[in-house]
């Protein structure tokens, strides 16, 4: 319902055309479509409230001097530089100095400690050559101590637990202990799961901080809590004063708007999301993404500016007369993808097309798609790249061979390319304009989002 | 103008640490300040409603329908004292979770009485406590008398196996495992050829946490749930959806996929021993016409509890936790 909120903000928007200001009467619908898009993502109502009221005051009189920009575009942009804004800020990394360096991990129940203490784990072996530890101190839920086992050989971490003591203060520092003596440099204390309002479970969170003064306390949310996501960070960072935020089960389809809840009621940084149940899907944060995230909208403003200022408006206009000739040949198709390589990650740049974030969502696209086909071009001889129709059954076993691709694949490819090309031909008859992924893909998502108005 | 479209217009700046101050006062002495000295229901009272249900996690759209249903109340009678408000709005969202006669359980009832066994499915994304909720059921089935049996079809997740049979230890139940990274749908199978062979009243089946989101995780679960009709035709006769009161809108999500691919027939709601409210079964439990039976309050095994409408609808203006 509220997919897309730059297509909402322009039907705000249609009755002002040419308006060059934003005022405090034209922006009112608008600064109310924002608000209900970011209570629907789960963004706390108050500070749903809040937040909208400074971009309002962000965007009054704000004189539209990008004159080609829609005045609902201006006030996405707005919003999405407050948002991004908000969310960013510093940007931490991990604290882990210290002999050993100490990571303290808390959290509700179910919001993925222990899976991302196995993660942070895998992260700090991986990435940073580090000899983690990860010690067992969650001393009630039913095999807790077995379950971060298991993780840690699957990331071949160090691994602390004492199975009969049920004192989490003494495991932990032990485990620190352990690890001084065997050569561990990293440990990491993953905990029970518990609730806010638990008194003895936050004294105990708060007792285990207090004994082992850990580098870096992290707090796990899961990106999917609603309303309560300020409740509950504001209680943890109340007592035991974390450092950062880690936000997990991104790779869902959730809109989480509890991680700007958290930070705009704590101010403390997000530092790593967690996007999966295998071990190496930890990423780091980054704001403008959750921006987009949160307001459910591909990023229009962005993706226009990333295609103009990326694409060589004369290669679009050649490609376009090799297409509307059934022209575009192997050679186009190699410098396509170079433009769309340019332009960053395949996926993200197709999440930014209005729609087409939903429809995605369920798709891999694997930007290694494209090292495939270039190494099936590149063996291909100049006469080939620009006349695909010499390609017989000899020169493909040729191209197989010279790729280490099997014949099968050659044939599915060139069927791929031929199809494309009819397609693209097709296009750019059908719309009587610029067609192919080049130059034209700008204008043509405009024109979607026109269409898409107009019903 | 309806009232919400109002209200977002609105153009009070609200002091934001005010607001997020835990509101320990009830709604009710909300609802008396706000209307101090005034004889009808005033927007402002709507204005805190909205706030709260809001806030509960309820969600837009439910929050509209139950405001207008208000709205239709107050124009209709007119002149209502605060205590009839309250009376009234309870009323209202406890017909909208009961509409299409969707009853409260008296009890921990068998699904289907007339069979033996019964076959419960439980599903839901990660973490949202399907295996403690089974062991928890598993505890009141077991005190009643019945036998039951606990399937471990979550072989993915670590110790997930390991996890299932402390808890059907904890009840002196049956246990049918296969071990970690085994089929789970053979599992499930299994599991249900394991109550009928022996007498069991019920079978619970555990199932790995999956986000809805998961194409190939949905279909797993799909084929799952055949695999136990295959075992036993009619089987499951219940498929629990377990959701999480922490969980905000996302939860929609989350049935509409779930019973999508399994036809969920009951919910169960978990953690509402937190300051989270679960608003946001309201609006689930109205569109996709499923009962909510059960209600976690706890991590122990007496820590479920039968839903109750009212209770539940009235937890949600007391900042108070539902039940005990
Ligand atoms: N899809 C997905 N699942 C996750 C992610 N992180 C954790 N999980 C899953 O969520 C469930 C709970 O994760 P745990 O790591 O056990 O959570 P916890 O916070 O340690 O739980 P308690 O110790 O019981 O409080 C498991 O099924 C995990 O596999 C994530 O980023 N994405
Ligand atoms: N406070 C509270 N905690 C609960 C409740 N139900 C479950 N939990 C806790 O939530 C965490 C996750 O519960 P599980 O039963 O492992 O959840 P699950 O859905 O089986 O998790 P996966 O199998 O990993 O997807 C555990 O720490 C439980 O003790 C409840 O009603 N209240
Ligand atoms: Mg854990
Ligand atoms: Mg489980």
């Amino acid at each position: 319902m509220f997919d897309n909120l730059s297509d909402r903000l322009e039907g705000a928007f249609k009755t002002l055309k040419g308006e060059g200001k934003l005022t405090e009467i034209n922006i009112a619908q608008s600064v109310k479509e924002i608000r209900r898009a970011l209570v629907a993502a789960d963004v706390n109502y108050q500070i749903a409230k809040d937040f909208t009221n400074r971009v309002k005051d962000k965007a009054l009189g704000q004189e539209n001097i990008l004159k080609s920009i829609k005045p609902g575009e201006l006030m996405v942009k707005i919003v999405m530089d407050e948002l991004t804004e908000l969310m960013g800020g510093q940007t931490a990394g991990i604290n882990i100095k210290g002999d050993p360096g100490v990571v303290l991990v808390a959290g509700l129940q179910g919001s993925g400690k222990t899976t991302f203490s196995g993660k942070l784990a895998h992260f700090l072996i991986t990435q940073r050559k580090k000899k983690p530890l990860l010690v067992a101190c969650d001393v009630y839920r039913p095999a807790a101590i077995n379950q971060l086992g298991v993780i840690a050989e699957q990331v071949k971490a160090g691994f602390y637990k004492e199975p009969e003591n049920k004192n989490p203060v003494e495991i932990a520092l032990s485990g620190i202990a352990f690890a001084k003596e065997n050569g561990y440099d990293v440990v990491i204390v993953d905990t029970a799961g518990r609730l806010s309002i638990d008194e003895a479970m936050m004294k105990e969170i708060s007792a285990i901080k207090n004994a082992i003064s850990p580098n870096e306390t992290l707090f796990v949310v899961d990106a999917m809590t609603g309303q309560d996501a300020v409740n509950t960070a504001k209680a943890f960072n109340e007592v035991i004063n974390y450092d950062g935020v880690v936000l997990t089960k991104m790779d869902g389809d959730t809109r989480g708007g509890a991680a700007l809840s958290v930070k705009y009621t704590v101010g403390k940084p997000i530092k790593f999301v967690s996007m999966g149940e295998k071990m190496d899907t930890l990423d780091i944060f980054h704001p403008d993404r959750m921006a987009q995230r949160i307001l459910g909208m591909g990023d229009i403003i962005s993706l226009v500016e990333k295609a103009q200022s990326q694409f060589d408006e004369e290669e679009a206009k050649r490609l376009e007369k090799k297409i509307r000739k059934n022209k575009f040949d192997f050679n186009d198709f190699l410098s396509q993808i170079g433009q769309i390589r340019k332009m960053g990650d395949l996926k993200s740049l197709i999440k930014m097309i209005p729609g087409m974030g939903k429809m995605m969502k369920n798709i891999d696209i694997d930007n290694s798609a494209f090292d495939k086909i270039e190494s099936i071009i590149f063996s291909m001889t100049p006469l080939e790249r620009s006349n695909p129709e010499l390609i017989n059954t000899s020169r493909k076993k040729r191209i197989a061979r010279g790729s280490g691709k099997s014949m099968e694949e050659i044939n599915r490819f060139i069927k791929d390319f031929e199809q494309m090309r009819k397609m693209m031909h097709k296009f750019t008859k059908m719309e009587g304009g610029p067609g192919g992924m080049g130059g034209g893909a700008g204008r043509r998502i405009k024109r979607r989002r026109k269409s898409k108005f107009r019903r | 103008m309806s009232f919400f479209g109002k209200f977002f217009n609105k153009k009070k700046k609200e002091d934001l640490d005010k607001g997020l101050e835990k509101t320990k006062t009830s709604f009710l002495n909300k609802l008396s300040k706000a209307v101090a000295g005034k004889a009808t229901v005033d927007e402002e009272v709507l204005d805190e409603l909205e706030n709260i249900l809001i806030t509960s996690d309820v969600g837009l759209d439910t929050t509209v329908k139950i405001i207008e249903r208000i709205e239709g109340r107050v124009a209709k009678d007119k002149y209502l004292n605060i205590s009839e408000l309250n009376s009234i709005l309870k009323d209202e969202i406890v017909q909208l979770l009961g509409e299409n006669n969707i009853q409260d359980l008296e009890d921990y009832i068998l699904p289907n009485p007339d069979v033996k066994p019964n076959i419960i499915l439980v599903v839901g994304v990660n973490g949202v406590g399907k295996t403690t909720t089974i062991g928890k059921l598993a505890h009141q089935y077991k005190s009643q008398g019945k036998k039951v049996v606990l399937g471990a079809a979550d072989t993915f997740r670590a110790a997930a196996v390991d996890q299932l049979k402390i808890w059907a230890e904890r009840v002196g139940c049956d246990f049918y495992s296969k071990g970690m990274n085994t089929d789970p749908a053979a599992v499930a199978y299994e599991t249900t050829q394991y109550a009928i062979q022996n007498n069991c009243d019920v079978a619970i089946i555990d199932t790995a946490g999956r986000l809805h989101t998961k194409v190939n995780l949905m279909k797993e679960l799909s084929k799952i749930k055949r695999s136990v009709d295959k075992a036993m035709p009619g089987a499951p006769h219940d498929v629990m959806l377990v959701l999480d009161a922490t969980t905000g809108q996302n939860a929609i999500e989350q049935a509409t996929h779930f019973t999508n691919a399994t036809q969920v027939s009951s919910l169960a709601l978990t953690k509402l021993d937190g300051t989270a409210k679960g608003g946001v079964v309201i609006g689930i439990s109205d569109q996709f016409k499923i009962p909510i039976k059960y209600i976690g309050v706890g991590e122990g095994i007496d820590h479920l509890q039968v839903f109750n409408k009212k209770a539940f609808v009235e937890s949600l203006f007391e900042g108070e936790v539902v039940g005990n």
